[in-house]
Order: structure tokens, then C-alpha cells, then sequence
């Protein structure tokens, strides 16, 4: 009897993915999924800080493309080793701080080590060609092969008959006919597919799969590593780049302002990382204030502090303003007036 | 069978997910392992990830702050 060939899928929660590996399930092949948490998932998170958002139930879209699969799931957590990824990317960055290709080339190599070590066969991606400017190309797919260390194990079905012959076809575990040939930006074809499998509720192509392809967030990275004076990171740091509105009124310190409820209670947990400033007697927001400030400094962010609050057209309020020891002290200041808040505060 | 206890409060998903399948890898079919987490999301993501892994939810329950899940461990691979 043939051995059972088994194929480990790198799961994003897309279209292309579960499309990629229901092609190769129905060619008898054991498939199971892998995911990669990289702390810039776009799946989760604001949505579980954001009061508002939580009223819409919002499923993890790799779990459930492995539900629709009836596939295993493996989560792995490459939060830490991906930070040399985002820091020094060796193939540069896309349009804002996506280092896509790097970060292609270390997950296929963190998939090969899985691979490897569970007794798989080869790796499936959903990966088709042109279909994003810079990962997805004809001339990036060798280069991801190659670098990973995968090389010919690495089969790409929604593009397979584009490339050349990888391992699982030319070994006859997979039959390349009945493999595809998509190329381009059109989504046409990847949707077809789907009816054909008669999935239909499958998660809409965004931007990209990471937090690191939007403008605003890389911008804030950018900001984070300019005034820190180097180029790293924590998860504490990339999550709050997610939440909140990020002010930059001086060189040396930024606030972090809460924009509503679900924010505000989140922020509490940094109390003991970050000073923080709260309105005393009205509603407003909990402020972080990120890096060193001195009275003139705590001054000018206990005024922008109320003026996010509901005190700001008061004549005064009182500001409590506690360090990272628990120790408060409390200033009575002015509101800022909206027209001082300048523009290019924002990050 | 043991039952053991999981802190994954304050962390977003998909952490307390990566946290729960990372303990039961350690864990015997038949153990239970309760996963408090404060993520409202856990609640949804928690189940979906043992409906595709082979393991059981035998309760939720949540207070204001928490939620806590209750996974009776099943096959192991
Ligand atoms: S969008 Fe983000 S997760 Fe996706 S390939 Fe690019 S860097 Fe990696």
C-alpha cells in the first residue's frame, strides 16, 4: 500500500489559504494547518480591547478555515525570534513596514522545521503569482523556496502549474493536472474556486495579513524606534501601537490616549510601565505617557488630557498624574484649546 | 485524571488559545484544564480550536471580568 503523504498548510485565515489546502485534501492527502502568531495579526485584538466591537461576534478566521477543512490547527507563538524579521528585513521592507518577503522565507522555514518534526512531507501555501507587488511574484517564489531551505517541498496549488515541478508532483503525490494556474491581482478566479467548494462565507482579501501593511501603525513603529533611539521592541509595545490615539506633543514623550471604555480599562494595565494622567470628576480618558517628562512636560500633557475629557470647556481641572511607583500628585490646569492641538502631534 | 488551572488573563487572542494548546500538550486524555482568561474572544476561540483538535468544553461560565472554559482533554497526537 502507498504511504499516507502528508502536507502541513500555513493557514493565514484567507481566501487563498483554504483554498490551497482543500485542493490538495482532495487529492487524499492528510493535511493539517499551521498559523503563525507574529504579535502583528490583525485577527483579535482591537477588537477584543474596543468596547464597541465587541458586541459583533468576530471568529479567528484560521480556526475557522481549519473547521471548514475539518483540519488540525497548530498556533505558533514566533512573537520574539520575528522581531529580527521587522528589524532587519534582508530583502527591505513593502509599501510601509511589511518586510513580506523575509517573513515568507522565515515561515516556510519555521513550517519546514514542523514539518520535520512531525513526520510531514511537504508545505502548502496559498501563495499566487502577482498577486501581491512584492511577495507574490514569479521571480520572489525561488528566492522563498531557496532561503527557507524548503526547496522542492514547498507546492503552491493555486499557482502550481506556472512554477516548476516540486517534489509532490514529480514523486506522483500529488497530480499536477489537476492543480491550477492563477496569476495576477484578480480575485476572480480564487472566488470561482470557492463556489465550486460551495464555501461562501470565507474572510474578504484585505491590505495584507499583518497590522505591519497599514500607513498609520507603521508610521507609529517608525516613530517608536526614531525617538527610542533603536530599533527593537516589545509586545507591549506593538499591541498599544494598536489601540488608542498616539500624540507626539514633544520630542521627549508621547501620550497614548484612550478612546473609549474598553481602551481605557485595557490601558490600566500599564500602570505600572507608563506615568499615567486622569481627570479628576469627569469623564475622560486614561493617558499614557511614554517616555521621560519633566513639570513643564507633565503640564502640557495633563492640559491635553482634559482636553479629551468631559471638563474641557471648564475654566480649570484637576489632572492626578501617578508614576509607575503608585505615587500621585495632582495639577490643576487649563483644558488646551482645540486649535493648539496641532496636526502633526498626531502619529 | 487531573484537573489543572490555566492564568491566561490579560492576554489577547490568540494568546490564551496559544497558552491552552501549549499546556495540553502536557496533559493526559481524560485530564480537564480550566482556562480563565478575561478576553472575550477566548470564548469563542477556545471551543473552535478543541471542536478542530479533538478535545471537549464541558463549561463555560463568566463572570463581569472573567470567563472561564473547562476542557476535558481528548486524543492526543
Ligand atoms: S503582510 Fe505581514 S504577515 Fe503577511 S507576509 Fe507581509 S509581513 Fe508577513
Amino acid at each position: 500500500m502507498n504511504k499516507q503523504r502528508k502536507a502541513v498548510a500555513l493557514i493565514s485565515g484567507g481566501l487563498d489559504s483554504l483554498l490551497a489546502a482543500k485542493v490538495i485534501q482532495d487529492q487524499g492527502i492528510h493535511v493539517e494547518g499551521i498559523n503563525f502568531f507574529t504579535g502583528f495579526c490583525v485577527e483579535g485584538h482591537t477588537h477584543a480591547i474596543r468596547k464597541k466591537d465587541q458586541k459583533k461576534v468576530k471568529r479567528n478566521n484560521s480556526l475557522w478555515v481549519a473547521e471548514q477543512l475539518g483540519i488540525k490547527l497548530h498556533i505558533l507563538d514566533i512573537s520574539e525570534e520575528y522581531k529580527d524579521v521587522v528589524i532587519n528585513p534582508r530583502y527591505g521592507y513593502g509599501a510601509n513596514l511589511n518586510p513580506c518577503l523575509d517573513c515568507k522565507i522565515f515561515m516556510v522555514n519555521k513550517a519546514r522545521d514542523w514539518m520535520k518534526e512531525n513526520g510531514f512531507d511537504f508545505i502548502i501555501t496559498g501563495e499566487v503569482i502577482g498577486q501581491r507587488p512584492k511577495s507574490q511574484r514569479k521571480e520572489t517564489m525561488p528566492i522563498i523556496s531557496r532561503d527557507s531551505g524548503i526547496d522542492d517541498r514547498l507546492l503552491r496549488p493555486l499557482c502550481a502549474k506556472l512554477l516548476p515541478q516540486t517534489l509532490p508532483e514529480h514523486e506522483g503525490w500529488v497530480n499536477r493536472e489537476k492543480l491550477y494556474e492563477f496569476s495576477g491581482r484578480s480575485r476572480k478566479p480564487q472566488m470561482d474556486l470557492a463556489a465550486q467548494f460551495g464555501f461562501d462565507e470565507y474572510a474578504q482579501p484585505a491590505g495584507g495579513c499583518c497590522f505591519l501593511t497599514d500607513e498609520h501603525y507603521s508610521s507609529k513603529l517608525s516613530d517608536l524606534w526614531q525617538f527610542r533611539g533603536e530599533r527593537t521592541y516589545e509586545l507591549d509595545d506593538i499591541m498599544l501601537l494598536k489601540i488608542g490615539r498616539h500624540l507626539r506633543p514633544r520630542p521627549n514623550f508621547k501620550l497614548i490616549i484612550g478612546r473609549e471604555e474598553g481602551e481605557n480599562k485595557f490601558m490600566q494595565g500599564y500602570r505600572k510601565m507608563f506615568t499615567t494622567l486622569r481627570v479628576d470628576g469627569h469623564a475622560g480618558p486614561m493617558v499614557l505617557l511614554d517616555g521621560k517628562a519633566d513639570d513643564s512636560d507633565l503640564e502640557l500633557a495633563a492640559q491635553i488630557t482634559a482636553r479629551y475629557s468631559q471638563g474641557r470647556s471648564f475654566d480649570t481641572v484637576n489632572v492626578t498624574i501617578t508614576d509607575t511607583q503608585g505615587h500621585c500628585r495632582e495639577m490643576t490646569v487649563t483644558p488646551m484649546p482645540e486649535q493648539s492641538i496641532l496636526k502633526e502631534w498626531y502619529l | 485524571m487531573s484537573l489543572h488551572t490555566l492564568d491566561a488573563r490579560r492576554l489577547l487572542c490568540p494568546l490564551p488559545v496559544i497558552r491552552t494548546q501549549n499546556y495540553i500538550k502536557n496533559l493526559a486524555k481524560g485530564d480537564s484544564l480550566a482556562v480563565i482568561c478575561t478576553d472575550p474572544g477566548a470564548e469563542h476561540d477556545i471551543p473552535a480550536w478543541c471542536r478542530i483538535n479533538g478535545h471537549r468544553v464541558i463549561d463555560i461560565s463568566s463572570t463581569e471580568e472573567e470567563i472561564t472554559i473547562t476542557i476535558e482533554v481528548g486524543t492526543l497526537v
